[in-house]
């Protein structure tokens, strides 16, 4: 078991404290916190424009962050990172820029269990442009249903109109790693000019990413997840891609030459990049994936997955039938994410009621109210583990939701 | 903090009070919560300007049954005048507690059905 809470100064300030919501947001580790402090306290000038020591200083940290973050997703070249405010707003990048390329005979194509974030942004982006959106199903298990004799086929949702392919790494509600290597390859083999997607907002904290062996076109994640600050997201792309995309934002940074009649711009990343990025917040990005490195993706993701199948286990042992987990029948990896319902309980009491005993869950559809829609429900409740939680945390979790089950 | 979940709350999300549905009613509302599902139905008749019954339906998490009970209480016998004077001050004092902005949602959606039932 990984003990590394000691880590974490919030901890200090709240002994008693269970997070158990880091799906939705990580607490952060004092490498972090001293790196943010470091910026702020020591270099807070701005980066690629001063030639004093100072600037150069704090380019530096900032450009040695796209090097971190390359080599964490094993991108060919750090000039493939483009920094954003999270997640979301790389997917919506991706969506504003690749509107040209889709008329009313493309097809975009996603899944019912896509957070808003990969949800939202492509059914808009087809109302906009007049492209079919089609919405790859689950199954009894809450699995993709792209499986036909025991094979990922996807030739039921992809065709020679598709033009883009978005999907999840892992879901923020089933805590699913999906078969991407399989699944991409499916895509490729049925049409091989679309442009796929991946959301790694739920993977990057747990799971290696591999952007070569994976084959996507473009992939998301956001800092604040994987024990980094806020206001920072990635977004990685193929070079030839990037290339090929219009600007998202104009302003400083992003141009080559401006002249009074029209501009050039550069190249990627920095034609991505806009007026002055969220430097602090970048640079504490590179401690954080350092911090996770030095801890290991794979103890982390092992450890979690302990913690969740234990928590599995004791919850139905503790009250049987009139506990629901979602999707424990699905034969793929997880991550520590367990969403569950209660029988005859709110969610809302049941994460208002823990949450006076200092023990933080979710209630609600978690941002994938489609997905809720499709099992059935309006909204469920979600415990999300982390590297800094341990077997304590399930006990007490299992003992709250006693009381409540009491209570109400 | 104390609880919000007090006896006061837990008695009448167990036993709601004027649960259930009228054969037929003078005035007619419903009303939801899309973020968590919630869901409200109000009934009522109307006699010289007063409410004179009231009965709602519908799901929720303890705090909006329970501030649904007890507006629903609170309404009979009061003029339509009166009850436009109704806010969330008056359903705060109901419920006797103190509520986070997100937990206030909850317990003002049957406010929100009671207006919608006058307008």
């Amino acid at each position: 078991m990984l003990n590394i809470k000691n880590n974490f100064p919030i901890f200090k300030k709240h002994q008693d404290l269970v997070y158990l919501d880091s799906a939705s947001s990580s607490l952060k580790p004092q490498s972090v916190i001293n790196a943010i402090n470091e910026y702020n306290s020591s270099y807070s000038v701005n980066v690629h424009r001063g030639l004093y020591p100072l600037a150069e200083k704090a380019s530096l940290e900032y450009e040695e962050t796209r090097d971190v973050v390359a080599k964490f997703i094993n991108a060919p070249s750090k000039d493939e990172i483009i920094f954003t405010r999270n997640a979301t707003e790389s997917l919506n990048l991706l969506g504003y820029t690749l509107e040209k390329e889709l008329n009313s005979q493309s097809e975009i194509v996603i899944t019912i269990a896509e957070h808003h974030a990969n949800f939202v942004t492509w059914q808009q982006v087809a109302k906009k442009t007049r492209a079919t959106f089609s919405l790859i199903d689950i199954d009894e298990n809450t699995d993709l249903d792209i499986y036909r004799n025991g094979k990922v086929d996807l030739s039921m949702y992809v065709s020679s109109n598709t033009k883009i392919v978005a999907l999840h790494y892992i879901s923020n509600v089933l805590g699913r790693v999906q078969p991407l290597n399989e699944i991409i390859r499916s895509i490729r083999a049925i049409n091989p000019h679309v442009y796929i997607i991946v959301d790694a907002a739920q993977a990057s904290p747990h799971h290696v990413i591999d952007v070569r062996e994976l084959d996507c076109d473009f992939l998301v994640f956001s800092s604040h997840k994987m024990c980094g600050p806020t206001g920072v997201g990635v977004l990685w792309g193929k070079k030839a891609l990037l290339e090929k995309l219009p600007p998202f934002l104009f302003g400083g940074d992003m141009i080559d030459e401006v002249f009074t009649d029209h501009s050039t711009f550069a190249k990627a990343p920095g034609k991505f990049e806009a007026g002055t990025p969220d430097i602090s917040g970048v640079i504490g990005l590179k401690a954080a994936i350092q911090f996770l490195t030095n801890v290991g993706l794979e103890k982390i993701q092992e450890h979690e997955m302990r913690l969740a199948q234990l928590t599995i286990e004791k919850m139905k042992q503790a009250f049987g039938e009139s506990i629901h987990i979602i999707g424990q029948n699905s034969k793929f990896d997880r991550i520590g994410v367990v969403s569950f319902t209660f029988e005859g309980i709110h969610p809302h009491d049941v994460a208002g009621m823990l949450g006076e005993e200092h023990i933080c869950i979710r209630a609600g559809h978690h941002c994938a109210m489609p997905l809720h829609t499709r099992l059935g429900i309006n909204a469920s409740n979600r415990a999300s583990f982390y590297l800094y939680n341990n077997e304590e945390d399930v006990e007490k979790l299992i003992e709250g939701l006693r009381k409540v089950k009491k209570i109400l | 903090m104390s609880s919000i979940y007090q006896e006061i709350i837990l008695d009448h999300y167990h036993s709601p009070h004027n649960f259930g549905e009228l054969d037929s009613a003078d005035l007619n509302a419903e009303v939801s919560n899309s973020s968590c599902g919630d869901k409200i139905y109000m009934q009522a008749k109307v006699k010289n300007d007063r409410i004179i019954v009231i009965k709602f339906k519908g799901v929720g998490c303890a705090i909006s049954l329970a501030s649904a009970s007890l507006l629903t209480d609170f309404v009979k016998g009061k003029t339509i005048k009166e009850l436009k004077k109704i806010n969330t001050s008056t359903i705060l004092d109901l419920l006797g507690i103190e509520l986070s902005p997100n937990r206030l949602k909850c317990a003002l959606l049957p406010l929100e059905g009671l207006n919608k039932l006058l307008s």
